[in-house]
């Protein structure tokens, strides 16, 4: 291996699951080489941009590919959607960050998805498959027509139970209610790994609190650096301070505080909702160029100016 | 010339031209100006040229001080240049932030009967020269073929990296944020460090042929170990700073409006949050802040918060002014501008509103007792003394801890606070592998990493078999082949 490969983080396949969910590849040999399910990266789309955690939705060794699943929910994530073209390149892109998931040796697993945590719950998955373990995957999504990766899921999982809020595929409710249709199936299930929005992984260890099941959840609170330098990502777990990016980020969701992650998640939504609706209103529009950063020139005195 | 005195040089220290403290708390350029070409050639007469200076001495990386500032006196600037950067490579950086008071000018003789000469402001002056001229110290070195790995590319790593390419060897450096300069670039701000003078430095590393790769993080993509086994490196540095701030475990921190100032001054400085919306990344939004410690990072928050748009910018600090440890300049500009010091004061609680935002902080009154293992009288609080204030953000700047990336990924021998362990040659547990800065010693300062990154060079070469001497100062007629010099060595 040599050391002067400095990967340009070229997008090598988009794939677009609906209008605000999609795929993209990217090619990254070194990171495909040393990631590990659990794993996260931090993305800055363009030199503006905001450094945001994403979980590793899938690394391919062989082709030396990471795959990252987004959901457009806020300014970066939709401008990224209309930036990120296949042949096009990634400002920065840094990782595998944060402690690989612990495997242990589970006979029987459930592994839960929902919204943003349904494509980073496959990596964990499949290490479970291959180290032997009976896996039951359980994926929520709204209705039928936003499902993905089923035939991905269905390839590691022995069985895959898919939930949909309106019913239209798998059983009609959320995850929470695949999770205790799985637990009442199986009285012997050792693990639960549950990767999604703060409500519905909180709501997945509480399923699981009253018959002990060990439940790893996986947090993604608000990052800057994600080596350990900001705090910025600081939850409370069995009520310690953890920083989620290098203590993390998978917890024992029987311990981490969901309310406290909930408030904490929130504490720029003005200024992500300014930022959005500037976005929207000037997207359409060719921007003039970004006034640059009007400082003197440092060398002012020097130069008997 | 009859020999010069204390009583025959000029008596006061030149000053610098500053911006006005009302103005500049409104803007992110640079406090302090620089010296003209006339401030510098009066202020280099003031150096008695000691026979034996102290001044070397105090300087963590021994610059020959009175050599650089004869030359100013001598307008060869340019020679000037070339006797500091044969200690240090980055004089208009550390010509900004060393804390010159304890170090050099604090031992200069002069400092005993008159102010000290202004050695960091000389300094400054040869570095930004330097930098306006385009003048770079790159001498010309005969490759090793030796290769060398450094992790973080902060100011220890700069050090090591400069002088090992200046030794001849393949230097690359890895940093995990998307541009290089750590603390230099996420810590310090503009207003202090300009970025131009920080990436006009990094450039002459460039031009000895170091190689910088960013968004790498040392440790996760691949280890130190892989390094050496499997990347071809021969030796590796580590500098990745401390990192991960501590909290005080007092209630209330997990509200939103509590930060660490590594936080506030990242989002500020690198990621230029203070130009929101045009860069995405966001800031708190409050007019009244409190930061709670009282070192250099500490008056960086400060003061970045006053130029953030805050109304009331208070410094919350447990014991007094004599105690506090940031530098004495920086603690004068922070008073001219308007911050609010409360000495002997101590947070309990920090208040929410209810929908978990910050609303207030309650603090107490605190006295000095017995000194501690510091040194310092311990602080105690007072009884009965809390009050509390308004606030709407609360910045911690009260230390670091270990940053606990390399210890997960590595079976280097850390101590029990998680700093890695070194010997006095800066060799950690794994041969070919030495470490520096603040992940040895914990938080200290920018030229005290610089120091490690040259020492733990010196023991790098020693441990390759790079002989001193033989490659570093490479002379022909006498004189240094850097490159600007071969008009000269033509002439000769």
């Amino acid at each position: 291996m040599q050391p002067s490969q400095t990967p340009i983080f070229e997008i090598v396949a988009r794939e677009d699951f609906s209008d605000a969910t999609y795929l993209l590849e990217i090619r990254h040999p070194r990171m495909a080489k040393a990631a590990r399910p659990g794993q996260f990266v931090i993305v800055m789309a363009q030199p503006h941009g905001e450094r945001i955690p994403l979980t590793l939705a899938d690394f391919d060794r062989t082709k030396g590919t990471i795959t990252l699943v987004i959901q457009a929910v806020g300014k970066t994530t939709k401008e990224m959607r209309e930036l990120c073209k296949v042949g096009t390149h990634l400002h920065a892109l840094v990782g595998p960050m944060g402690i690989p998931s612990q495997l242990g040796n589970a006979k029987k697993v459930v592994c839960v998805g929902g919204g943003l945590g349904v494509a980073p719950v496959f990596p964990q998955a499949r290490a479970y498959k291959e180290a032997g373990a009976h896996v039951i995957g359980v994926l929520g999504f709204r209705s039928w027509d936003l499902v993905f990766w089923k035939d991905k899921f269905q390839s590691v999982c022995d069985e895959l139970i898919l939930c949909t809020n309106d019913g239209s595929v798998g059983i009609r409710g959320l995850v929470t209610d695949g999770l205790k249709s799985a637990l009442a199936k199986h009285p012997d299930i050792d693990e639960v790994v549950a990767i999604g929005p703060p409500v519905m992984m909180k709501a997945c260890a509480d399923a699981t609190r009253a018959r002990r099941i060990k439940t790893m959840v996986s947090v993604n609170p608000i990052m800057v650096d994600g080596t350990g330098m900001c705090g910025g990502c600081r939850v409370q777990v069995g009520g310690k301070v953890k920083f989620a990016c290098v203590d993390g980020p998978d917890f024992d969701g029987h311990q981490v505080d969901f309310d406290d992650l909930m408030v904490r998640l929130a504490r720029y939504k003005s200024q992500e909702a300014e930022a959005l609706k500037r976005w929207s209103d000037t997207c359409r529009m060719p921007e003039p160029p970004e006034p640059a950063l009007e400082l003197p020139d440092p060398f002012e005195e020097v130069r008997g100016g | 010339m009859a020999k010069r005195t204390v009583r025959t040089i000029p008596q006061a220290r030149t000053p610098m031209r500053e911006q006005d403290a009302k103005a500049r708390g409104k803007n992110f350029s640079e406090v302090a100006c620089g010296y003209s070409l006339e401030d510098a050639l009066r202020e280099a007469q003031r150096c008695l040229y000691c026979p034996e200076p102290a001044c070397v001495e105090g300087c963590p990386v021994s610059i020959d001080i009175p050599g650089f500032i004869r030359r100013i006196e001598d307008k060869d600037f340019r020679g000037a240049y070339d006797v500091i950067t044969a200690a240090n490579l980055l004089p208009a950086i550390c010509g900004r932030v060393c804390p010159q008071e304890n170090q050099c000018e604090g031992v200069c003789p002069v400092g005993k009967t008159l102010e000290p000469v202004a050695i960091g402001r000389l300094e400054r002056y040869v570095g930004d020269r330097a930098i306006a001229e385009g003048w770079s110290s790159a001498p010309f070195v005969e490759p090793s073929g030796l290769r060398i790995g450094i992790v973080g590319s902060g100011p220890a790593g700069m050090a090591c990296a400069a002088d090992m390419a200046k030794a001849g060897c393949d230097v690359t450096v890895y940093e995990a944020f998307q541009e290089p300069g750590g603390v230099l670039k996420y810590g310090i701000p503009d207003f202090r460090l300009p970025n131009p003078v920080i990436d006009a430095e990094i450039d002459n590393l460039r031009k000895l042929g170091v190689k910088f790769e960013c968004n790498t993080l040392v440790g996760r993509l691949f280890t130190i170990a892989e390094m050496i086994e499997e990347m071809g490196f021969h030796a590796v540095f580590i500098g990745t700073g401390a990192g991960y701030p501590s909290m005080m475990g007092i209630p209330g921190e997990s509200l939103n409006g509590v930060l660490s100032a590594n936080e506030l001054l990242t989002r500020c400085n690198l990621m230029r949050a203070r130009q929101f919306p045009q860069f995405d990344t966001p800031l708190p939004a409050g007019k009244k802040v409190a930061v709670v410690g009282s070192g250099n990072t500490a008056m960086d928050a400060l003061r970045v918060s006053l130029r953030l748009g805050a109304e009331k910018v208070h410094c919350i600090y447990r014991r007094t002014k004599a105690e506090s440890p940031a530098r004495a300049e920086e603690l004068h500009h922070a008073e001219e501008e308007g911050i609010e010091f409360h000495w002997l004061t101590n947070p309990v609680e920090i208040l929410d509103d209810g929908a978990g935002n910050v609303r207030a902080m309650r603090c107490i009154r605190m006295e000095l007792g017995e000194p501690d293992e510091s040194g310092r009288r311990r602080p105690l609080p007072v009884k009965g003394s809390e009050f509390e204030f308004p606030i709407d953000i609360v910045v911690y700047a009260i230390g670091t801890n270990a940053n606990p990336i390399i210890g997960q990924t590595s079976r280097l021998k850390l101590n029990k606070r998680g700093y890695i362990e070194t010997d006095k040659d800066l060799a950690t547990s794994m041969a070919g592998v030495f470490a520096g800065g603040d992940i040895v010693t914990g938080a200290a300062t920018v030229i005290e990493a610089m120091g490690a990154g040259r020492k733990a060079a010196r023991s790098m070469k020693k441990y390759l078999g790079i002989r001193n001497g033989k490659t570093e100062s490479a002379t022909l007629f006498g004189i240094p082949l850097s490159e600007k010099n071969f008009a000269r060595i033509r002439a000769a």
